[in-house]
């Protein structure tokens, strides 16, 4: 028997609320079916199966937040039989929040025994709904409406708190040390015009995928700068795993992976870029997107700023910020000319890198975005 | 097409089926012979199956129940028709404590295998002491089925499994039905256990039973046009209780209206109001409502009458208040 457990789903979540079963009791699952749909208050991820075998049965109802480790749902192994499975061990439900108490006097409001309970289930607050029922009672109705209207303002607090906790710990935790360089990018977008040239709108490549693909050749080549720093030790990382800051419509921000981008073509990353991004904003990502990224790649290049000083994600020890590219002076051979431009800067992690292989790693990356043909 | 008859004809039709069916069958009131039932129900009977199966009696309820109750016990299938609810009031001894009594009283050795037929119900100028609905006060007792056939499928087909039971059965036939014509589809047989949705719907649940069938199907055209969808339950049996459909309705409508024409106090939906708040209180999302008879003796007077009785708009009014736009413009 095989107890699957809510997996970790990024590296600052400790608990996740289940939105749906994707399976049944009696199915037959492999590796890589989805099990469910659990929401990290970041987006709506799923959990994938690393077994093999035939769904036993389900321990946790959907709507239900639990911690991280928590038994969601027993698999057979193949040959296994039903009958020597023991009883699940159902985990407790969570304490309720702490009742509201009204003042003494005040009458209670109408609202119907159904609307009481959907409320309860959807943590919808009463105090705030307006009733439409009979003698102005609360109804159903009024309580999925409201429940409708909260999740845009209720998400957005959340991914600003949840922002708040990791770029506190990111400040309080790691020391960083920053380096800036500007790169001219004549050859990059004199090569992007005439790629793009010959390819339908919707598989022209955007500026963002190369600096994607310098950034993890180069992290490939400097892996003191791609990894995760746990335990007061340093644990690089093989693959490169870049993740690329995507600003959400509701606020605030997501930085999901392309995963192993040191092995992609630019028109693949490109690909995974678009995908990514509409996934994002969909609140549709994979566990492992977010969970994954060794090194983010935060770009501001559609605002008016010239260099961005970011804060590194936890556990990861480097973020390249990117700024707006813009025509400057620029002296080539001798005379100045004008240039497109992009200032690059680089956070990186004083516990892992020292400014020496910081420099070499921000050089790397200008190098390679000479030469856009060989990326 | 299935050919249309009144509900009186098909009561008649099951009457006659059941006569030729079993020899141990026969029909015994005041009226049944020579004058053909005082809603005509049984009409032709006496020329076609004889006295001795089509039996007149003295104005005596008591008296004659009581040998329908003796004849059960010799092993005969005996139907007795009584004129009205209110005149089965003077057979209640013979009903509560000798016919719904005698099995428990005699540790399972006798049954009572009874029909009792009885008009109910007012709307036909017949003054107080002809007009009442008492369903509920036979519901309330144990060893007794209750059933109220609102169709004329149901006319037809309800007689035959009640004469199929051991036990006592009381079948109520709502004096404003005897006219009302159906279809009648070759008969299928009717199951004596079941309420049944006559009309599905999703904003709320109509409970219903007997005369009020119709004018509750009625009400439901009107509020359709307001985008109303009521779902209407035909309890059929009102002893013992159809609560699993009762309540399975409720989980999907959430709201629940009671019509029932006998008086509110006491009355069978207040029985049914109390079964909903016991079984599914939490599934409510408005306080059940109950439209019933107003609590006088039914008057004589024909506006009176009416006043007195649920009829339809009053019905659409208590649907649309309960589903919360009574302001709406129609």
């Amino acid at each position: 028997m095989i107890e699957v457990k809510l997996p970790s789903l990024g590296a600052d979540m400790d608990e996740g609320t289940l939105l749906e079963w994707r399976v049944h009791p009696g199915d037959e699952v492999s590796k890589g079916d989805i099990l469910a749909v659990v929401d990290t208050t970041k987006a709506a991820l799923d959990v994938e199966c690393w077994h093999s075998g035939k769904v036993f049965d389900l321990l946790v109802e959907p709507g239900r937040t639990m911690k991280v480790g928590t038994p969601m749902l027993r698999l057979l192994e193949p040959g296994e039989n039903a009958a020597s499975i023991p009883p699940a061990r159902v985990p407790a439900a969570p304490a309720p929040p702490p009742a509201v108490t009204a003042p003494p006097a005040a009458a209670r409001r109408p609202v119907s025994p159904a609307a009481r309970r959907r409320a309860d289930e959807l943590k919808v607050s009463l105090d705030s709904i307006q009733g439409t029922g009979p003698d102005g009672a609360v109804t159903l109705k009024d309580v999925e409406a409201a429940a409708q209207a909260r999740p845009g303002r209720d998400r957005a607090a959340d991914m600003r708190r949840l922002i708040a906790a990791a770029m506190s710990r990111s400040k309080r935790e790691i020391p960083h040390y920053y380096q800036t360089d500007d790169v001219p990018l004549a050859a990059a977008t004199e090569w992007l015009r005439t790629t793009n040239l010959g390819r339908p709108i919707t598989e022209r490549i955007l500026l963002a995928a190369l600096f994607i693909r310098a950034v993890a050749e180069a992290a490939r080549r400097h892996p003191d700068m791609n990894g995760f720093y746990v335990a007061d030790e340093f644990r690089p990382s093989a693959p490169v795993h870049v993740g690329m800051a995507i600003a959400l419509r509701g606020g605030g921000l997501i930085a999901p992976a392309i995963h192993s981008a040191e092995q992609k073509s630019v028109t693949e990353i490109m690909r995974d870029l678009s995908d990514l991004v509409a996934r994002t904003r969909a609140g549709k990502l994979r566990r492992d997107e977010l969970a994954d990224p060794t090194i983010t790649l935060t770009s501001l290049g559609d605002e008016s700023v010239r260099a961005v000083h970011g804060v590194i994600y936890a556990p990861q020890v480097a973020l390249v910020g990117i700024g707006q590219v813009r025509e400057r002076a620029w002296v080539s051979n001798g005379a100045v000319v004008a240039m497109p431009v992009v200032t690059i800067t680089l956070a990186a992690d004083h516990r892992v890198s020292d400014g020496h292989a910081g420099a070499r790693f921000l050089a790397d990356i200008g190098e390679r975005l000479q030469h856009p043909e060989k990326l | 097409m299935s050919p249309r008859v009144t509900y009186r004809d098909a009561m008649r039709e099951a009457l006659r089926e059941a006569l030729q069916r079993d020899p141990r069958v026969f029909l015994m009131g005041e009226d049944v012979g020579m004058y053909g039932g005082s809603y005509a129900v049984s009409k032709g009977l006496l020329a076609e199956f004889g006295p001795e199966r089509i039996r007149d009696t003295p104005l005596s309820e008591l008296g004659f129940v009581g040998a329908g109750i003796g004849a059960a016990l010799g092993g005969m299938r005996p139907i007795v028709e009584i004129m009205t609810v209110n005149f089965s009031l003077l057979a209640l001894d013979q009903l509560v404590n000798t016919a719904a009594s005698l099995r428990h009283m005699s540790g399972g050795q006798f049954h009572v295998p009874l029909v009792v037929r009885m008009a109910t119900g007012a709307g036909r100028q017949l003054a107080a002491q002809h007009s009442h609905s008492l369903e509920g006060w036979y519901a309330h007792v144990p060893g007794l089925r209750v059933l109220a056939p609102a169709t004329v499928e149901d006319a037809r087909d309800m007689l035959w499994p009640a004469l199929q039971e051991e036990d006592p059965v009381i079948i109520f036939e709502h004096a404003l039905l005897y006219n009302v014509e159906g279809p009648l589809e070759p008969g299928a047989g009717a199951d004596i256990r079941h309420a049944r949705i006559r009309r599905p719907g999703r904003d709320l649940t109509v409970v219903t039973f007997g005369g009020m069938l119709n004018p509750v199907l009625g009400a439901t055209e009107e509020l359709a046009r307001a985008g109303i969808e009521a779902e209407v339950i035909d309890l059929r049996v009102l002893r013992p209780l159809d609560d699993a459909t009762i309540c399975a309705s409720v989980r999907r409508t959430h709201r629940v209206l009671i019509v029932d024409e006998e008086w509110r106090s006491g009355s069978l939906a207040a029985e049914i109001s109390a079964r909903i708040m016991e079984q599914a209180f939490f599934e409510l999302d408005a306080p059940v409502q109950r439209l019933c008879g107003a609590e006088v003796p039914v008057p004589y007077a024909r506006h009176l009458e009416e006043a007195a009785l649920p009829r339809t708009p009053a019905i659409v009014e208590a649907a649309r208040r309960l589903v919360g736009v009574a302001g709406a413009a129609p």
